[in-house]
């Protein structure tokens, strides 16, 4: 992590394309220790940037998934109680014992406060993906995926860690990272953040990618597919975009329709083949229909040498 | 000076511009700068962007901002072929006027540093109005030393030595680039500035404009604030509280718990119980007497529709129908457009229509529905039929009567709101989008 180049062909190396403002977010967010926070639209690869992230930097990538009702003991720390439970019993077992010869319950107590406190310890403790992400030997990079579903109890909650790195266990002290953890949050923007969170995050918004860039992405994750196709239909992917759609389809979207034109041998995008094809594109039943009204005017845009297709 | 002045400076632009930046931000800023370097511009707009925007809003305000301030500074000055040799006389001009030597030498980021501290020292950040644009171009020449730079071109042209009379008429074609540097810098702030004071400007007088008068050009705009604002208030209304319920034992929080005593119960944890969102039901007046606010009225339906789940909406005039699944299906527009075709400007019909509800969903009101009017309450002197709004505020949560008229106009002719206001746990005048808000904020609490 040289440079912000070497983090865009590192990126590259790992399967992923990103654009420069990306490139500078990641080599940011290293040097600087801070969380990235990534919105855009769904399937522009947010998720996809943490995942090469971890691979580019050989890190194990560990995954928080966000939802309503997430706490506190499914993200971070959770005692094994049932351990704890056999733990009392073997203590009572030799409590008999040990004390024996204490003489007396004054001797004995004062026995048993000399004995270390083992219930609330680390060896009782369940760490969640918080905290195996700062207890990572070699550091790791720690995907928050989608931290507008969670509620904003939550996003308090997460603070200590994104700003200082440590948690806070109330029975035995505060954990520190051994070594920091590359942190990537993603949210689709269903509620605002807090400015609290905002504020200490760096704040990447990735949107569409254009023609050139997409054809690339297509070109790194569908190499088998003929160039020229390629070329077609990513202009046409872009040309659905400006339609007013209920949902548009995203990056993730042409990649799969990319494999499904050349899992059906098509080399060109005929009216036949798309209108085949275009679920794969599109996930509701009135945008499909949309499409299909426009197809033609589609199609001849997406493909200038051919005029009226 | 260092290079982080012109940032510096910029970040107090931006800040002006419309972007929150505080100063732990701004030291961030740096700390990043100072890692990718001040070499390359895009580089160090997006590390700016990525550093200190916060929302998409922001960043694009941001770019804006980073663009009319940080435009291309030095374009004009590129080097030429016909650069003045060296000679004495260069060498007195130069020294007569450090300006002159910049010029000659082609220090490009001299030049540019010195127009950014010569719009400091005269305060260029108060540019407001356009007739202020030649006398503070005059003054950042003034500033960045144009007499000393005039003396040196006088003397070049009275002196005899070789290359001389090229020098001055170099000195003079580059004297007046910088002069068109001068006056572009200070149209581009007065942009960056003035802009974003004209849009608050512009807002918050929509915001409080009536309804009805609100002018064709700046309807697109409104619709840009109903659409925030429903936004806002979804988010608001979106976030769900906790509340302990005591009556039902959670089982497995309780054994947890009281590991330490051996399972033995000392502490009892209660089950906790997330509050149900409140149903929303909203029935919205599309007859010709509101027709003018009707648009806007299903427009802040449909925002409010896209984001708060369990709203139930209904139009009506002559008589009423459910929209749920058309504002549901439908883009804005066509929805819209299908409501208003269906059941637009025709004369309203409120005893008609309240009977249609009271018949058909009458049972979807408990006791945790909130019923939301949104209409004038004129039934051209049919039966108003106010025994349906009773039925209702007997049943529902709350009853909300939104009127766009004032309560002065309320009960004349063929006005019923009195009747209904009866009814209603509020009934308030509603014709501005803060008033809108207002009302609809106080519901979803």
């Amino acid at each position: 992590m040289r440079s912000i180049d070497a983090v865009e062909s590192g990126l590259a190396s790992a399967g992923y394309i990103a654009s420069r403002p990306i490139a500078t977010a990641v080599y940011l967010a290293e040097h600087l220790g801070k969380p990235i926070l990534v919105e855009g639209p769904a399937g522009v690869g947010k998720t996809d940037l943490a995942n090469a992230t971890a691979r580019f930097l050989g890190l194990p990538l560990i995954r928080l998934q966000c939802y309503d009702g997430l706490d506190e003991s499914k993200a971070l720390y959770e005692w094994k109680y049932g351990k704890q439970l056999l733990y009392t019993q073997i203590l009572k077992d030799t409590l008999g014992a040990t004390l024996a010869d204490a003489g007396g319950l004054d001797g004995a107590l004062e026995r048993l406060h000399g004995f270390s406190d083992l219930f609330f310890s680390e060896q009782f403790l369940e760490p969640r993906p918080l905290l195996r992400a700062l207890q990572a030997e070699n550091g790791a990079v720690l995907l928050i995926d989608e931290i507008d579903k969670a509620e904003a109890e939550f996003e308090a909650f997460l603070l200590e860690v994104l700003s200082d790195f440590a948690v806070t266990v109330p029975e035995i002290g505060t954990i520190a990272a051994v070594v920091p953890p590359l942190v990537v949050l993603t949210s689709n923007d269903t509620r605002d953040l807090g400015d609290a969170l905002k504020r200490r995050c760096l704040h990447l918004h990735i949107d569409f990618p254009d023609a050139r860039l997409e054809e690339r992405i297509v070109a790194v994750r569908v190499p088998d597919v003929d160039a020229r196709l390629r070329t077609r239909l990513v202009a046409f992917v872009q040309h659905v975009r400006t339609l007013e759609l209920k949902k548009v389809p995203s990056i993730s979207e042409t990649i799969d329709w990319a494999r499904a034109l050349l899992l059906l041998h098509a080399n060109e995008l005929g009216p036949d083949i798309v209108r085949d094809t275009l679920n794969v594109l599109l996930k509701f039943e009135i945008d499909v229909a949309a499409v299909t009204k426009q197809l033609p005017a589609l199609l001849r845009a997406a493909d200038p040498e051919a005029g009226a297709a | 000076m260092s290079v982080r002045e012109p940032i510096h400076r910029f970040l107090a632009a931006a800040r002006r511009a419309g972007v929150r930046i505080s100063t732990a931000e701004a030291i961030d800023a740096f700390a990043a700068l100072d890692l990718v370097g001040f070499a390359d511009r895009t580089t160090v707009r997006d590390t700016l962007g990525i550093v200190l925007a916060k929302t998409d809003d922001d960043r694009r305000r941001f770019e804006r901002a980073f663009d009319a301030y940080f435009a291309a500074d030095g374009s004009a000055f590129a080097p030429s072929e016909d650069s003045a040799v060296e000679s004495d006389a260069i060498a007195e001009a130069t020294r007569r006027s450090e300006l002159a030597r910049m010029l000659i030498d082609e220090d490009l980021a001299g030049i540019v540093l010195a127009l950014h501290r010569a719009s400091e020292a005269v305060d260029l950040q108060h540019v407001r109005i356009f007739t202020q644009i030649n006398p503070y171009a005059r003054r950042i020449l003034e500033a960045m030393g144009i007499a000393e730079l005039d003396d040196a071109i006088g003397y070049l042209r009275g002196s005899q030595a070789t290359g001389a009379a090229a020098a001055a008429r170099f000195l003079e074609q580059r004297r007046r680039a910088l002069a068109e540097r001068a006056r572009d810098m200070v149209e581009r702030r007065l942009g960056a500035y003035a802009e974003a004071e004209r849009d608050r400007l512009h807002d918050a007088f929509l915001r409080d404009v009536r309804l009805t008068n609100v002018d064709r050009r700046d309807v697109d705009r409104m619709r840009t604030l109903v659409r925030a604002m429903a936004r806002r208030l979804a988010t608001r209304y979106g976030r769900r509280r906790r509340r302990a319920r005591r009556g039902q034992l959670d089982a497995r929080h309780t054994i947890r718990r009281n590991v330490g005593h051996d399972g033995i119960p000392f502490t009892i944890v209660w089950k906790r119980r997330k509050i149900e969102k409140p149903r929303v039901i909203a029935l919205c007046d599309v007859s010709g007497s509101v027709a003018p606010i009707a648009h806007f009225l299903l427009l802040f339906l449909y925002t409010l529709n896209e984001a708060v789940s369990g709203l139930r909406s209904f139009a009506f005039s002559s008589d009423l129908i459910e929209v749920s699944t058309i504002l549901e299906r439908e883009t804005i527009d066509d929805a819209t457009a299908q409501i208003m075709r269906t059941l637009g400007f025709r004369s309203s019909d409120y005893g008609r229509s309240l009977a249609t509800f009271a018949d058909g969903w009458m049972d979807v009101v408990d006791r945790k529905t909130t019923v939301v009017i949104l209409g004038d309450g004129r039934s051209n002197y049919g039966n108003p039929r106010a025994d349906v709004i009773k039925a209702m505020y007997e049943r529902a949560h709350r009853v909300v009567w939104l009127n766009p008229e004032y309560p002065s106009s309320w009960g004349t002719a063929d006005s019923e709101m009195w009747r209904y206001a009866a009814h209603c746990h509020v009934a308030t005048v509603c014709n501005r989008l803060s008033d809108l808000e207002r009302a609809i904020s106080g519901l979803l609490r």
